[in-house]
C-alpha cells in the first residue's frame, strides 16, 4: 500500500490559505502605509503652513461636531431604546423597527433634503410666517440652518440608531433579575433608569457613540453643505483645489488618529458588554404597561426622532422627485448613473464578499496567532474615513501607474497613461478597503454559528476541505453570506468620499450627482438620485429589524 | 447482502491470497478509497498508538501515549474532564494533528513525522457529542453525505440498510431538528456506521440523554455494535459507564494512561490511589505498614505492599464494605448525618482515633436517633497504598 503517495504534508493546505489572507491583509494595508510615507516625506513648509491655516481651525470644528453628534445621538438612541423596551403601548411594535429608519438616511442627503425644506423661501419657513402674518423672509427667519448647530442636529437625527441597535439590545438581554432585585433594594420604578439600566448600558452606549462619530468623521457632504470645516473637508479641498497630496496625506493621518482613538473607545466597549451581558440569561424583564393617555404621549415622543430623521426628508424627496418626473421625466443621464452605481456596487460586492470569505474562512481552518493579525489588519478599513482611503489609494495607485507607463516607455515605446486611476479600478479598491470588515465579520459570524464538530463529521465521512466547505458550510451560511453581501452593496450605493475622490472622469453615481448638485445649488434631478438611495438604504433596515426581532424572541 | 459495487470490483492479489477488494478510477489508478481489505493481516491491530504527543501552547494535551487495540475490541476511554481523552480520539480520526509519535490504522501509518493523511482517507466513523448532524439535510441525506463517490443505487441501498439496522426508517424524511434526543443519537450512528469504517469513535455519545434513555439507547448501541464487530473506542467522563459498556477500559489523567484493563481489573484492582478514587469514594484511613499488615485504629489488615517495615501507609475501605451491627462490631462509632440513597443509606460515622468520620453504605434501616453503632470492615473491600 503506497501510504506515502496518498500523504500529504501536513502544513499545506494551511499555509496556502494563510498566504491568501496575507495578501488581502497587505492589499488593505498599503493605502494606510502610503499615506504614512507620503506624510512623513511631505515638505516642511507646506505642513507648517497647514499646522498654522487649515489644522486648528478644521481640528476644532471637528471636536465641537463629534462632541455634539455624540451627545445628541446618545441621548436619542438611549431614550428610544428605554422607551420602546421598558414600556408597553399602542405601536411600541411599530416604533421598534421604525426607529431604524433614520438609518437609510446618508448624512449628505438629510442635509440636502432639509437645505430645501427649510430654505427662507422653503415650504417650513413659509408656513411659519403665513402663521404669524409676515409677508416676507426679510421680516422674520428661522436661524440659519448652515452652521455647526444645525450640522449636529442633522447629524445627531440620522445617527442615533447606531446607539439605538446596541442598547436596546442590552436592554432586552439584561435579565429581570437584575431589575427586580434592584426593585427589592428599594429602587424605585423610576430610578430603576437611571440606576440600574443606564450603568449597566453605558458599554453599549459608548460602541454605539463610537460608531455615529466615525460615521460622522466619514462625512464630507452633510459638513460641506452646511459650511462646517472639519478635517474631512479639508483634505478634500487640500487635494482637489490646491493638488497638495503629501498636506492632504497629513491632515488625513491627523484624522486617522481620531479613529484610533475612536475604536480603542469602541473595543472598550464591547469589552465591558460581553461582562455585562455575561449575566445569567434568564426572561428578558416585563415591559410596563401604561395608561392609553400616557401610551400616545410616549408613542409620539418615539415617533420624533423618525419624523426629523426619516419621514420629513423621505416624503420632501418623494414630492421634489414626483414633480421632476412629472416635469421633465426620467433623463437618460439618470439611467445612466442607476447602471454606474448598481454596476459599481454589484462588482465591489462580488469583491468584497471574496475576499470576506477568505478571511473568515482562513480563521476558522487554521486558527492561530497569525490567521487572527490578518484579519485584524484586513478589516482595519471600516473605521478609516472615505477620504483617508482614497488619499492612500490615490497615491498607491498613481506610483503604480506611473511605474507602470515607465516601463512601457521604456520596453515598448507606449505610454499607457492611468491604466488604473483612469478605470474604475480605484474605486473598487476603496470601497473593498471600506467594507471588508462587514462582509468578514458577517460571514464569520455566520460560519461561528457551525459547530467544529460539522468540519470533523464531513471529514470523517470522506469530504475534502473543499467538500466540507461547498456541502456544509456554504449552505449553512448562505443567510450570513448573503446578508453581508447586502450591507456592503447598500454601504458602495451609499459612499459619498471616496466615490468623490476616485471615480473616473465622467463618471457620475447617484451620490456624486447629488453631491455635485448640491454644492452648486441647483436641485434638478438630485432629488430622484437621492430618492433611489434611500430607497436601497432601506433595504438593510428591513434586514435588521428582522435579526432583532429574530433575537428578542430567542 | 450483495454489495452493488461488485460489478465493477477488481482485486489486488497480496501474497498469492485475494487480499483486497477495491476498485480502479477513472485513470486507471488504484482508488484506495474503495478499498476494501478482504483478510486482514492477522499481526496487524485495529489501531496503534506509539509514543503519541500533543501541545497546546505550554500545556502538554498529550504526553507519549502508547496503546494497541485490536478488531473488534470496545474501549473505553475514560477520566475527567481535560485528560486528553476528547483530543486522542481527534487525533485517531485526524481532525487534528499529532506533535510526535505515530498512529497506525490497520498496520498502516496515517499519522507520523512525515506523514499526515487527511481524516476522509482514513475510513473511520465518526459519533460526536453534539451528534453533529447537518441541520440543513434530512436524515437520509444526513447518512448518503458519508456514501458520496460511490454508485447512486448502491448509495441508497447501503443508506437503506442502515437505516433497518439501527431501526429508524420511519424517521429518514425528517429533519434533525424534528428528531428527539435518542433519535438524533442514532441517526448519528447510522451516519457514521453506513461507509462501513475500520473504527468508529464516540465521543460522549451518551451525555446528552436523560438518564433514564441514556442507559436503554447505550444498551442498544453496544450490543448493536458487538453484533456488527465493529472495532469501536468510546470517550465518557463516567467511570460506571465505563465500567459497563468496555471490553477494556483506559484511563487516562493529565495526557497520560493512568491504567488499561478489563472492567474488573481497574475496579478492583487500581495500580495507583487516583485510578481507586476515580471509581469509587474510599474511606481513606492512615496506617503503618508491618509484617504484612496494615495497622490502623480500627485494626489490622493483611495487605501486599512493596514497603519496609515500619512505614506509613493509607488503608482504603469502600463504603459498602463496611457492615453495620446493632450491637458488638470490631468497634463501634456515633453517627454524624445520614443521607437516605433509597436502596441503601449513606452514614457518616465518627469513629475514635480517626479524623474524618468513615462513610458506610448499608442496606440496614436504622431507627430514628440512632447514635451508638458497631462497624465490621470486611477485609477484601480493603485496599492499601503507602501514604502520599
Amino acid at each position: 500500500m503506497t501510504s506515502a503517495a496518498r500523504s500529504r504534508h501536513r502544513r499545506s493546505t494551511g499555509s496556502r490559505w494563510l498566504v491568501c489572507t496575507g495578501a488581502v491583509a497587505c492589499f488593505v494595508m498599503l493605502p494606510f502605509l502610503a499615506l504614512l510615507l507620503q506624510a512623513v516625506q511631505g515638505s516642511a513648509g507646506l505642513w507648517s503652513h497647514l499646522v498654522s491655516t487649515v489644522l486648528p481651525v478644521a481640528l476644532m470644528d471637528t471636536i465641537i461636531l463629534l462632541s455634539g453628534v455624540g451627545l445628541i445621538a446618545a441621548i436619542i438612541g438611549t431614550t428610544t431604546a428605554w422607551l420602546v423596551t421598558a414600556y408597553t403601548f399602542q405601536g411600541r411594535r411599530v416604533l421598534e423597527w421604525a426607529l431604524l429608519l433614520p438609518l437609510a438616511v446618508p448624512t449628505y442627503i438629510i442635509a440636502y433634503a432639509y437645505l430645501d425644506i427649510l430654505h427662507p423661501i422653503g415650504p417650513v419657513q413659509g408656513a411659519v410666517r403665513w402663521l404669524l402674518g409676515y409677508s416676507s423672509p426679510r421680516e422674520f427667519r428661522l436661524p440659519d440652518l448652515r452652521s455647526m448647530t444645525g450640522c449636529i442636529v442633522l447629524l445627531g437625527f440620522v445617527l442615533y440608531p447606531y446607539v439605538y441597535i446596541p442598547v436596546r439590545a442590552m436592554f432586552l438581554t439584561q435579565s429581570a433579575n437584575l431589575i427586580e432585585a434592584a426593585r427589592t433594594l428599594g429602587v424605585s420604578r423610576r430610578a430603576i433608569f437611571w440606576r440600574v439600566a443606564l450603568p449597566l448600558a453605558r458599554p453599549a452606549v459608548a460602541v454605539g457613540v463610537s460608531l455615529a462619530l466615525m460615521e460622522t468623521l466619514n462625512d464630507i457632504g452633510a459638513s460641506e453643505f452646511l459650511g462646517v470645516r472639519t478635517l474631512t473637508v479639508s483634505i478634500y479641498t487640500t487635494w482637489v483645489t490646491r493638488s497638495d497630496l503629501p498636506g492632504a496625506a497629513q491632515i488625513a493621518l491627523a484624522l486617522l488618529a481620531m479613529v484610533v482613538a475612536l475604536v480603542a473607545w469602541e473595543r472598550w466597549g464591547r469589552g465591558k458588554q460581553r461582562y455585562a451581558s455575561s449575566a445569567q440569561r434568564n426572561r428578558a424583564f416585563e415591559p410596563r404597561r401604561v395608561s392609553s393617555a400616557t401610551g400616545l404621549l410616549l408613542f409620539i415622543a418615539g415617533l420624533l426622532p423618525i419624523l426629523v430623521g426619516f419621514a420629513a426628508p423621505a416624503a420632501y424627496l418623494v414630492v421634489a422627485a414626483w414633480k421632476r418626473v412629472e416635469f421633465a421625466g426620467f433623463s437618460s443621464r439618470f439611467l445612466f448613473e442607476a447602471a454606474n452605481t448598481i454596476g459599481l456596487a454589484a462588482a465591489a460586492t462580488a469583491m468584497t464578499v471574496v475576499f470576506g470569505l477568505l478571511v473568515a474562512y482562513a480563521g476558522r481552518l487554521r486558527p492561530g496567532l497569525l490567521t487572527f493579525w490578518f484579519h485584524r489588519l484586513s478589516t482595519l478599513g471600516y473605521a478609516a474615513p472615505g477620504t483617508v482611503v482614497a488619499i492612500g489609494i490615490l497615491i498607491v495607485l498613481g506610483t503604480f501607474d506611473r511605474f507602470v507607463d515607465h516601463t512601457a516607455i521604456a520596453w515598448f515605446g507606449i505610454s499607457t497613461g492611468l491604466l488604473t486611476m483612469g478605470s474604475s479600478a480605484a474605486l473598487l479598491y476603496a470601497y473593498t478597503v471600506r467594507f471588508l470588515a462587514i462582509s468578514a465579520g458577517g460571514i464569520e459570524a455566520g460560519l461561528s454559528r457551525i459547530p467544529l464538530s460539522f468540519d470533523h463529521a464531513a471529514r470523517t465521512l470522506g469530504q475534502s476541505k473543499v467538500g466540507t466547505f461547498r456541502y456544509v458550510h456554504l449552505p449553512l451560511s448562505k443567510a450570513a453570506i448573503t446578508a453581508a453581501g447586502l450591507l456592503v452593496f447598500v454601504d458602495c450605493v451609499k459612499e459619498l468620499p471616496a466615490t468623490l475622490l476616485l471615480r473616473p472622469l465622467n463618471v457620475e453615481t447617484f451620490a456624486t450627482h447629488l453631491y455635485g448638485e448640491a454644492a452648486r445649488g441647483t436641485y434638478e434631478e438630485a432629488s430622484i438620485a437621492a430618492l433611489a438611495i434611500v430607497a436601497i438604504g432601506i433595504l438593510p433596515v428591513i434586514l435588521l429589524s428582522r435579526m432583532g426581532r429574530v433575537s428578542s424572541r430567542a | 447482502m450483495l454489495p452493488y459495487e461488485m460489478h465493477e470490483c477488481y482485486c489486488q492479489v497480496i501474497g498469492g491470497r485475494i487480499g483486497v477488494l477495491g476498485s480502479f478510477d477513472d485513470f486507471g489508478a488504484w482508488n484506495r478509497k474503495t478499498e476494501k481489505k478482504l483478510i486482514p493481516a492477522a499481526e496487524d491491530p485495529a489501531l496503534e498508538l506509539r509514543n503519541v504527543s500533543r501541545r497546546f501552547g505550554k500545556t502538554v494535551a498529550l504526553d507519549g501515549v502508547s496503546l494497541t487495540i485490536g478488531a473488534g475490541e470496545i474501549i473505553c476511554l475514560v477520566g475527567r474532564s481535560g485528560c486528553g481523552k476528547s483530543t486522542l480520539l481527534r487525533m485517531i480520526a485526524g481532525v487534528d494533528t499529532i506533535d510526535a509519535g505515530r498512529i497506525l490504522l490497520n498496520g498502516d501509518e496515517v499519522s507520523g513525522p512525515s506523514i499526515f493523511v487527511e481524516p476522509e482517507d482514513r475510513k473511520i466513523g465518526f459519533v460526536f457529542q453534539d451528534y453533529a448532524l447537518f441541520p440543513h439535510l434530512t436524515v437520509e441525506q444526513n447518512i448518503l453525505f458519508g456514501l458520496r463517490g460511490r454508485p447512486k443505487k448502491a448509495a441508497a441501498y447501503r443508506a437503506n440498510e442502515i437505516l433497518d439496522h439501527i431501526g429508524i426508517e420511519h424517521l429518514k424524511a425528517r429533519y434533525p431538528h424534528m428528531l428527539s434526543g435518542g433519535e438524533q443519537q442514532r441517526a448519528a450512528l447510522a451516519r457514521a456506521l453506513a461507509p462501513q469504517p475500520d473504527i468508529l469513535l464516540m465521543d460522549e455519545p451518551f451525555s446528552n440523554l436523560d438518564r433514564g434513555l441514556r442507559d436503554r439507547v447505550r444498551d442498544e448501541t453496544l450490543s448493536l455494535l458487538r453484533r456488527l464487530g465493529t472495532t469501536v473506542i468510546m470517550v465518557t467522563h463516567d467511570p460506571e459507564e465505563a465500567l459497563s459498556a468496555g471490553d477494556r477500559i483506559v484511563l487516562m489523567r493529565s495526557g497520560g494512561i493512568v491504567q488499561t484493563g478489563s472492567g474488573y481489573d481497574l475496579h478492583d484492582r487500581p495500580v495507583n490511589p487516583y485510578a481507586a478514587e476515580f471509581f469509587c469514594a474510599f474511606n481513606k484511613v492512615p496506617g503503618v505498614f508491618r509484617e504484612g499488615h496494615v495497622e490502623t485504629a480500627i485494626g489490622r489488615f493483611a495487605q501486599r505492599l512493596e514497603l519496609g517495615e515500619g512505614s506509613p501507609a493509607t488503608l482504603y475501605i469502600r463504603p459498602q464494605g463496611i457492615s453495620v451491627s446493632r450491637g458488638g462490631g470490631q468497634f463501634r462509632g456515633h453517627v454524624q448525618s445520614r443521607v437516605f440513597l433509597g436502596d441503601v443509606e449513606q452514614l457518616a460515622v465518627k469513629v475514635d482515633g480517626l479524623e474524618q468520620p468513615l462513610l458506610v453504605k448499608t442496606m440496614l434501616r436504622l431507627e430514628a436517633g440512632t447514635d451508638l453503632v458497631g462497624l465490621v470492615v470486611s477485609p477484601e473491600s480493603c485496599l492499601a497504598f503507602p501514604a502520599a
